[in-house]
Order: C-alpha cells, then structure tokens, then sequence
C-alpha cells in the first residue's frame, strides 16, 4: 500500500466504527433452558449446583436455577449452519471483508471481557444488540501488521433488564508470505532446525573452535613468557611477541557472575539458559553456559566443572556443571 | 593559537607487503603498531590516544589489548577511504596540541589482496576483529544489551547492598520526572512498586522497567567559540571539561576479563580528566544527566564520578540523591529509561537545559554546573557543563 492508498483504506476502514451488527436486536434461538445449560457445564467442568441441581437451586437464596453468566453469549450465537453454509452477512462480516480484500486476511482473536448485571434465568429470552465498538490504528505484531478491531455486544432478558455486555477483540492483519519450499529438485521439504549462532572463524581464533570441535578447550600461551591469554589474540600483551601454543584446559572452575536469560528468546537456544563468566583453574576466565542445575540455585562462587558436548545438530561447546559439595 | 610545531611524528614502521600476509588484519596492525613504538624508544604503555580508517577492520581497543596498550583517553576515526589518510594526522595534531592526548598512534592495516578486494566493490562478508568478538559469547545466548550489563550487575549486586531497591528508585525517580515532561513518552504515566516488581524479567537480575526505551528520534547540539557564544541568542552553555576513555583491558560491552567487573574504569578515567581540565569537584556538581540504557549502570557512574565512594552508590541513591530535592537531580527530562532513547544525545539537550535554567523539570535551587555522560560498557566519557 502506498501511502495514499493506505490513507484511502484508513478513512473508509473507520466509518465502519459505530456501526450495528444487526440491523436490530438479535432475539436468542431458544429460551434458557435445562438442557443447553447442563450441556454447558458438562464441557466446561463446572459442577455448580446453581446451574444444574434444581431441588439444591429451589432452596438456594435465588430459589431457582440460573444460567452459567459466562454462557451469556451462547444463546444467541449461530450453529452449525456456519459451517456450511458461512456467517449470515452482517455489520462485522461486512468489515472482515472488507479487511480481507485489502489483503488484511489473518484473523486472530485476541481476548474477551465480559461484565455481568443480572442473571438469565430459565424461560428468559436473550437479545443481543452489538455494534463496532473501535478499530485500532495500524499496528506491527510478531503476526503481522494489521489493525484490532473491537465488538461491544449487550444482552437484555424480556423486560429490557441488562444482564451483561461483551467485548471481543480481533486481529486482523497481512499475514506473512508462506516460507518458500524446498528446491523443486526433490529436496527435503522438512524444516531446518534452528541452532546456535557460531562464532565466525579466522585467522585469530579459528583454531580454538576447531579444537573445540575435537572436544577440546584450549588456552593460548605465548611461547616467549608463557603468559596465558583468552579470548586468543595474535600478539602477547606483556611481551609483544607474536609466538604462540596453547594448553589444554581442565575445565575446572567457579562461578564469577552469571546471567538467565528470559526475553527475547533465540531460536536454536534451549531454555531455562543460564550464561557465566567462568574463572578457570589455569587462571584465565571464560564465558559458558551453566547447566544440569536450577537457576535459583546458582551462585557467584560455585564450584563447577566443564565438558565439551555436541549441544545441537552442528555445534560443540564446552558446558559447565556444579560440582557436589 | 596555531597548532604549528606543537606536535611531530617520532616513530614508523610498515609490516612486510604481499600478496598474502597468511595473517589476520589484527595482527598485522599489531605488528605495525609495535614495531613503529619499537623506533620512537617508546613502550605500549607510553601510549593514550589512537586514530584510523572508518573502514578500518580492526577496534582502536581490540588492537590495544593486543599489543598491551593501557587506558586509552582519545580516539576517533575519518570517513571517506582512502581521504582519510593525512586526516589521520589531523585528528593527532589537534588532540596532542590541545592536551586530550600526549602519544598517538595513527594506524590503517588491510589484507586488500587475499581479504577483502576493493575491486569486487561492495560486496562479500567481512571477518572483522569485532565479528569475531562476538562470537566469542552468542554461542552461549549472551547477546543482548541486557545479558551483558546483566552479567556486572549480577556481580556489583554481590558486592553491595540494597542495589535492588536502588534500582527501584532510579527508575521511579526518572518516571516521574517523565510524567511531568510533554515530550517524554511516558508524559503522565507513572508506575508503582508492584507495577516494576510484577514486570517482565529481561535477563536476570534485570527486569523491564529496568530497561531503557528503544524510540525513534533525532537531538543535536551546536557548539562555537565562546567569544560568538556571548552574542547568541541564549545564555551560553560552557563545556568546563569533557573526557573520553577506554581502560586497559577492554572489550566492547564484554569486559568479563579485568579483576573486577562491577565498575567501569574507563568512566573512572574520563572523569579523573574532566575534572582536571575544568578544576571543578565532584561538590560542584549541581546536577546530572547520566546515561540511563539500565539502571545499574547509574550507579556505577555515581561512583565514577566521585558523588558516593566505591560500591557505596546503592545508598547515596536510597538518600533520595537523584530527585528534584536531592543532592544531585539527575535525569530530570525522565532520561532514557522514560523520555526517549536517543543515544545520550538527548541527554545532552537536558543536561544544556539545566544549566540555562529551562528544564520542564528544572530544580529549586540554582545550578551552576552540570554533568552529562556517555553509554558504559564500552569505551565512554562524561561532559562538565556550566555557565560561561
């Protein structure tokens, strides 16, 4: 959509608030009764005696049987025929369309909120009046971009006593483009698993990731004053020399600080997922990941050991474990 | 003042030149940089300020560390390829002579054979210093602004006591400074204790409204001599002193291998040279913009700067410091974590409002001088503003 073209949907898309659902208001298929509410209960698992025990209702302080309050909207919704046959054109299916033909054609409904003034009881008749109550302006979700739109339905008994309202929101956005398939040339149509994000190799630490990928954690050291360094850098801080080898780590370690990581989440990491900054035995530091205990039980100055594990499909890394005391 | 014969060139060096160093850009730069040291008599130490390319690969710190280069208190860069050349040369004359600096190193090194070819214009993956970097920690997950100023925090909330609710209050005193700004995004939406206790965890110990705004927007300040300042428009604001550091030792946002990491010796450093430059002391601070991208990290700079000792900020906070009333009136446009997320750059507007006295949100008593700071974590520095 061009900017005026988006202008041009967003000035006819807001006529539509404020308008009625039904051109008046909709009376209920059937009268409350026994039947659809023990229905009603049955599914839900609400054992209520007030809605379904009529001996225990008669000597309740209501002296009869209600209706479950949250069932408000049940009597009066469309049956089966929709599945069929499709939603009888009203004021919101007027709108779904005319979100759909602008390509707005996910739908996601979002929450509900119901207020209760009285209760339905058996024999009532249940008339629902609803209108657009708001569209959002336009919004970008992990779903997609696209606008919130909101019903206020209001139900009334015989005598034109409130028994409740209803707000129902709904997402309606572009939803995104199919993820593209597989290569025609037969290739897996199954889907990569995500893992972890790797280092890039070069000419500086390249070796350290391949020995880890052999199983190993190594530490630089410079050849001329033995000083160990991590991460590897080309040049010995102390000495300027630029000959290296390096040593094999125990992996024996403590805690010196550590992170859980909670939002956002990565695809590719598994969580809970604790990261360390890890002080080695040999005197060098390391970050890691802290695993195999809870994270409420971990703690600066803990006692852990390491050992390089194959943590997804295409990466070794070393992973640190608390030590028993 | 010219700046003729106030500086020279006192060492050189090239690496070799091929067609295949068989070594990374880091280390030829290294390599360079020593063996030019190696000819002036000087030593890795003796060095405070660096200078390169924008297109350069290798970090002013990554080769610092490299080759055992302490605090750094200057270092910038020049854009335009190779335009940057004798602009390297420029930026050193005019830190040198003017004393933000006494020993430079301009420096520029490039595998353009082997690595990247400016003939295959502007394509390819680079293999950059800082790329491998971070790869040294998204393996594990830490890859967030938040997990890595997490990870001091979790260690500064070992060392001290009360930080939690420290961090309470800063976030809650910048809140309500916002609820009072127009411009903030928060204007009139306050919060309350259960409201930041019941947020959602970011990276423990760090939870949402611990956490500053990502906001679009745009800041800038313009800055003459102070003889045009005077026939302006408004009350002249003077920059007293300002610093720029990157410690020993350092790594962008990833510092974890310094003896102790709840505290930022590169603020330290900045701050000791502001002072120093504007003769001005931590007592005549009136007030404070300090860089809010998480609330620990004002602690830390509370102490950088000389308001509280080491490891003592939790407290000097809890004093109700920070608040209009306060010893210190810091953030007072609601800062980053409430106003808007423009890089510091807003801070910098604030902390100018202050000394013209025209804050919305401007203190009672009168403010002379003013303090305005950089992001942490990664090579910062702070401002001293004050009246002319």
């Amino acid at each position: 959509m061009t900017p005026e073209e988006r202008q041009a949907f967003e000035e006819e898309l807001y006529t539509f608030v404020g308008r009625p659902l039904h051109p008046e208001p909709k009376r209920s298929y059937d009268a409350v009764n026994e039947a659809m509410i023990r229905h009603w209960a049955e599914v839900m698992g609400d054992k209520n005696p007030a809605y379904t025990n009529a001996e225990w209702a008669a000597s309740s302080r209501r002296g009869e049987l209600i209706a479950p309050p949250a069932m408000m909207y049940a009597w009066n919704q469309e049956g089966y025929a929709v599945a069929a046959e499709g939603r009888p054109s009203d004021g919101l299916s007027d709108l779904v369309a005319y979100f759909d033909q602008h390509g707005f054609t996910g739908s996601l409904g979002t929450n509900v909120d119901q207020e209760f003034f009285a209760e339905a009881k058996i024999g009532d008749a249940l008339f629902e009046d609803a209108i657009i109550e708001e569209i959002s302006e336009q919004k970008v979700t992990a779903r997609g971009r696209g606008y919130f739109l909101q019903t206020l339905a209001k139900f009334t008994n015989q005598s034109g006593e409130l028994i409740g309202t209803q707000r129902f929101r709904v997402f309606k956005f572009i939803p995104p483009e199919a993820p593209p398939k597989a290569a025609a040339s037969g290739a897996s149509e199954e889907l990569e698993v995500p893992t972890r994000i790797h280092a890039p190799r070069g000419q500086d630490n390249g070796w350290w990731w391949d020995a880890c990928d052999e199983g190993k954690v190594l530490i630089q050291r410079c050849k001329n004053c033995q000083t160990l360094r991590h991460p590897p850098r080309p040049m010995c801080g102390e000495c300027q020399s630029t000959d290296w080898d390096s040593v094999q780590s125990t992996l024996d370690g403590e805690i010196f600080s550590f992170v859980e990581m909670h939002y956002p989440k990565f695809p590719g990491y598994k969580y809970p997922l604790i990261v360390a900054v890890i002080s080695l035995a040999e005197g060098t530091r390391i970050i890691s990941n802290v695993v195999g205990i809870d994270s409420q039980d971990v703690k600066i100055g803990m006692k852990v050991k390491g050992k390089v594990e194959q943590v997804d499909e295409k990466t070794m890394l070393p992973q640190f474990y608390p030590v028993e005391a | 003042m010219s700046i003729c014969d106030k500086t020279a060139i006192v060492g050189i060096a090239n690496t070799e030149f091929s067609k295949n160093s068989g070594r990374s850009e880091l280390q030829l730069a290294a390599e360079a940089t020593r063996d030019a040291l190696a000819d002036a008599g000087l030593k890795p130490s003796d060095v405070d300020g660096m200078t390169t390319f924008t297109m350069d690969n290798t970090d002013e710190i990554e080769l610092a560390r490299a080759v055992g280069i302490g605090d750094l208190r200057f270092y910038s860069r020049v854009p335009h390829g190779g335009g940057a050349a004798t602009g390297l040369i420029h930026q050193a004359v005019m830190a040198v002579a003017s004393g933000m600096a006494e020993c430079i190193v301009c420096y520029r090194s490039l595998n353009g054979r082997s690595g990247h070819r400016y003939s295959s214009g502007v394509s390819g993956p680079l293999l950059t210093a800082d790329a491998i970097h971070w790869g040294w920690y998204t393996p594990y997950g830490l890859m967030t602004p938040a997990s890595w100023v997490a990870m001091y925090s979790q260690r500064y909330m070992h060392l001290t006591e009360q930080c939690q609710e420290a961090m309470f209050e800063i976030a809650h005193v910048q809140r309500e400074y916002a609820a009072k700004n127009p411009a903030a995004l928060f204007y009139e939406q306050p919060f309350t204790l259960d409201d930041y206790e019941n947020a959602k965890r970011i990276v423990s110990p760090l939870k949402l409204l611990d956490c500053c705004l990502e906001s679009d927007g745009g800041s800038a300040v313009i800055i003459t001599t102070a003889e045009r300042a005077k026939d302006l428009k408004h009350k002249p604001v003077a920059i007293k002193g300002v610093g720029q550091a990157a410690a020993a030792n350092m790594e962008s946002m990833t510092s974890f291998y310094r003896p102790e990491i709840a505290a930022i010796p590169s603020m330290d450093i900045a701050a000791r040279e502001a002072y120093q430059q504007s003769g001005l002391t931590p007592d005549d601070i009136d007030a404070a913009v300090i860089y809010d991208a998480f609330t620990p990290i004002v602690l830390w700079q509370l102490e950088s700067w000389g308001f509280c000792e080491s490891y003592k900020a939790p407290q000097f906070v809890l004093d109700g410091a920070l608040r209009s009333d306060g010893r210190l009136p810091t953030n007072t446009h609601g800062g980053q974590l409430s106003e808007a997320y423009i890089h510091g750059v807003n801070g910098i507007v604030e902390a100018a409002k202050l000394v013209r006295g025209s804050s919305v949100n401007q203190p009672a008593k009168h403010i002379e001088n003013v303090l305005v700071t950089s992001g942490v974590g990664v090579p910062t520095g702070g401002a001293l503003l004050g009246s002319l």
